[in-house]
């Protein structure tokens, strides 16, 4: 089950001209990947989250740059790329009372379209989804992509 | 370890105390009325003579003396001594406005040195102890002040000054020292810097005791300083026109004691200049009963706090000044309320989410004050859910609200993002035209 967990960078920015740019500036300078990204924002700050190739690196230069980081354990759901693939995964969920906390969506290459969650209750959703026979993405499928 | 640097003095019965104070203060009017022009004018002005002052009680009658007749006679104009007598002078920052001049004799310094050297005894620093003093060396009183305390009391000084931060980590650690002197805030930056080199106050240095001043701070602060470095926290108190830091808590923790074989002591209403009975908080006004350059009758220093003269559990008979809320000058006035910065500190400090570091910042918005309070965002209070920042927000912002009686907006910002300081800490920053 652990496998199925994808450790998404967590960030706290000030809603400032320049704040992402730095950011950017940083994982250019250690080569890091980023394959999925997303700010939300909320007025003064915002909190941008990001799936990378290489989350520990990740963490570590961000932290020592100086940044508020944090890692979440999230999930990355493969969807049809086709109208309703969303609609099927939150009603699975939803039937079984897991709550959705956020959630964006990129689409891959392979004209698959993958779907980061962040529930209240990870392991419970990997059941859940394993049982309705939707796939799963793990770490080793994020630095192929 | 001494107990008491003069035990003699320090633990005279309060009635004998207040005999030498009597027979001080009275040949003080006497020596400002006959040296110097700005205070024969003074009291004339008021119909006062020297001779009606003749106990305590008569300190009333003498007129207040304020940080704006320094700045009038800029620079020398209330000495009482001509300039081939003084052997030191100090200068003030100016943060409030016209810097002022202070000049010491021979007798000032000693008078302040061993005022030091008491204060220092009472929280057990002396012989055998290293004493890194951080505060500026210069024109500021805070670092030739305490290094000459410190010397007088058989430490070792370790004069850094303030700035360098590495070098003062580094010295600290090589050097072993086990006092340091600085602003709490500079101290909190030394934390923060050590703590980002990975080295632990509490355990890879023999740091025990901290002098922290210069700038008001709160009992919430001390609770973090002592328990995020294991040093025991003292407050000291003093200002340059009174020649320097002089005054310490002793171990108890439990208020500033004033010397009162020095210092003459009282508490009065603000507005109406009227004394107010011990135990009500007020404005502090102090006479010096031993300085020969610039003596100062009924000085109004601006602190606001609170007398006690119970005998302290230290043994200390003089009077003690409870934790200084903060200088008018730096009250606040937003829509009619007043809000000193150590309020919003003392606030803030008891959530564990907020970090050490703030900013106050009020505008005028539509001719409405608003006042807006910036905390910076820490790795243990990061969540990367909105709403859980959103609520921390709302918890900080409801607990001003309930201790200020104010909405105030708080804003978090990146950690790191705010000004740090090596000296005294700006905490506010006021963009309203007034």
């Amino acid at each position: 089950m652990e496998d199925k967990i994808i450790k998404q960078i967590s960030l706290f920015a000030e809603n400032k001209p320049g704040r992402l740019a730095n950011i950017a500036n940083n994982f250019r300078k250690s080569g890091i990947n980023i394959r999925a990204f997303t700010i939300a924002e909320a007025g003064d700050f915002g909190i941008i989250r990001m799936v990378v190739d290489r989350p520990e690196d990740a963490h570590e230069m961000l932290h020592n740059a100086g940044f508020t980081v944090s890692e979440t354990n999230v999930l990355g759901v493969e969807m049809e790329d086709v109208p309703g693939g969303l609609g099927k995964i939150a009603d699975v969920l939803g039937e079984r009372n897991i709550n959705i906390d956020y959630a964006y969506a990129f689409v891959t290459k392979t004209e698959k379209a993958l779907l980061i969650l962040r529930v209240n209750d990870i392991e419970g959703a990997i059941l859940v989804l394993q049982g309705a026979g939707i796939r799963m993405i793990d770490m080793a499928d994020i630095q192929q992509i | 370890m001494k107990e008491y640097w003069n035990p003699w003095i320090e633990r005279m019965p309060i009635s004998e105390l207040e005999k030498i104070q009597e027979k001080k203060l009275s040949d003080l009017v006497n020596y400002v009325y006959q040296h110097s022009g700005f205070y024969r004018k003074r009291f004339d002005g008021a119909g006062v003579k020297p001779g009606d002052i003749k106990t305590l009680a008569d300190l009333k009658k003498l007129p207040f003396t304020y940080k704006s007749d320094l700045r009038e006679t800029y620079p020398t104009g209330m000495f009482c001594v001509p300039n081939e007598q003084l052997v030191r002078f100090h200068v003030s920052s100016g943060t409030t406005g016209k810097p002022t001049v202070v000049g010491y004799t021979q007798n000032d310094i000693d008078v302040w040195t061993t005022s030091l050297a008491r204060a220092m005894t009472s929280i057990g620093v002396g012989r055998g102890d290293i004493v890194q003093v951080g505060y500026g060396y210069g024109l500021f009183t805070g670092g030739l002040g305490a290094h000459y305390g410190a010397e007088e009391v058989g430490a070792t000084v370790l004069p850094v000054s303030s700035g360098n931060t590495e070098r003062q980590i580094e010295l600290m650690q090589d050097l072993r020292s086990t006092v340091i002197a600085c602003t709490p805030s500079y101290f909190l930056f030394m934390n923060e810097v050590s703590s980002q080199a990975g080295i632990s106050i509490e355990t890879d240095t023999q740091l025990r005791v901290g002098i922290f001043g210069a700038e008001p701070w709160t009992e919430e602060m001390r609770r973090r300083i002592q328990e995020s470095t294991g040093i025991k926290a003292y407050d000291i108190y003093g200002t340059s026109e009174l020649s320097g830091p002089l005054f310490t808590e002793c171990m108890y923790q439990d208020g500033i004691h004033i010397w009162a074989d020095q210092f003459l002591i009282e508490v009065i209403d603000p507005a109406t200049g009227e004394q107010l009975p011990d135990g009500e908080r007020g404005e502090l006004v102090i006479t010096t009963l031993a300085k020969e350059a610039l003596p100062l009758i009924r000085y109004r220093i601006g602190d606001i706090t609170v007398i006690n003269r119970e005998e302290c559990k230290c043994g200390r008979t003089h009077p003690r000044i409870m934790r200084v809320l903060g200088r008018v000058d730096d009250m606040l006035i937003i829509r009619g309320i007043n809000v000193f910065p150590g309020q919003i500190e003392s606030v803030l400090m008891k959530i564990p989410q907020v970090g050490e570091h703030f900013m106050i910042v009020v505008d005028r918005v539509n001719e409405l004050d608003v006042m807006k309070v910036q905390i910076e965002m820490t790795d243990e209070a990061f969540s990367d859910k909105v709403n859980d920042i959103m609520a921390l927000e709302a918890k900080v912002s409801s607990a001003l609200k309930h201790v200020l009686n104010l909405a105030v907006k708080v804003e978090l910002v990146e950690k790191g993002s705010l000004p740090r300081s090596m000296g005294k800490a700006k905490r506010v920053i006021d963009n309203r035209k007034l």
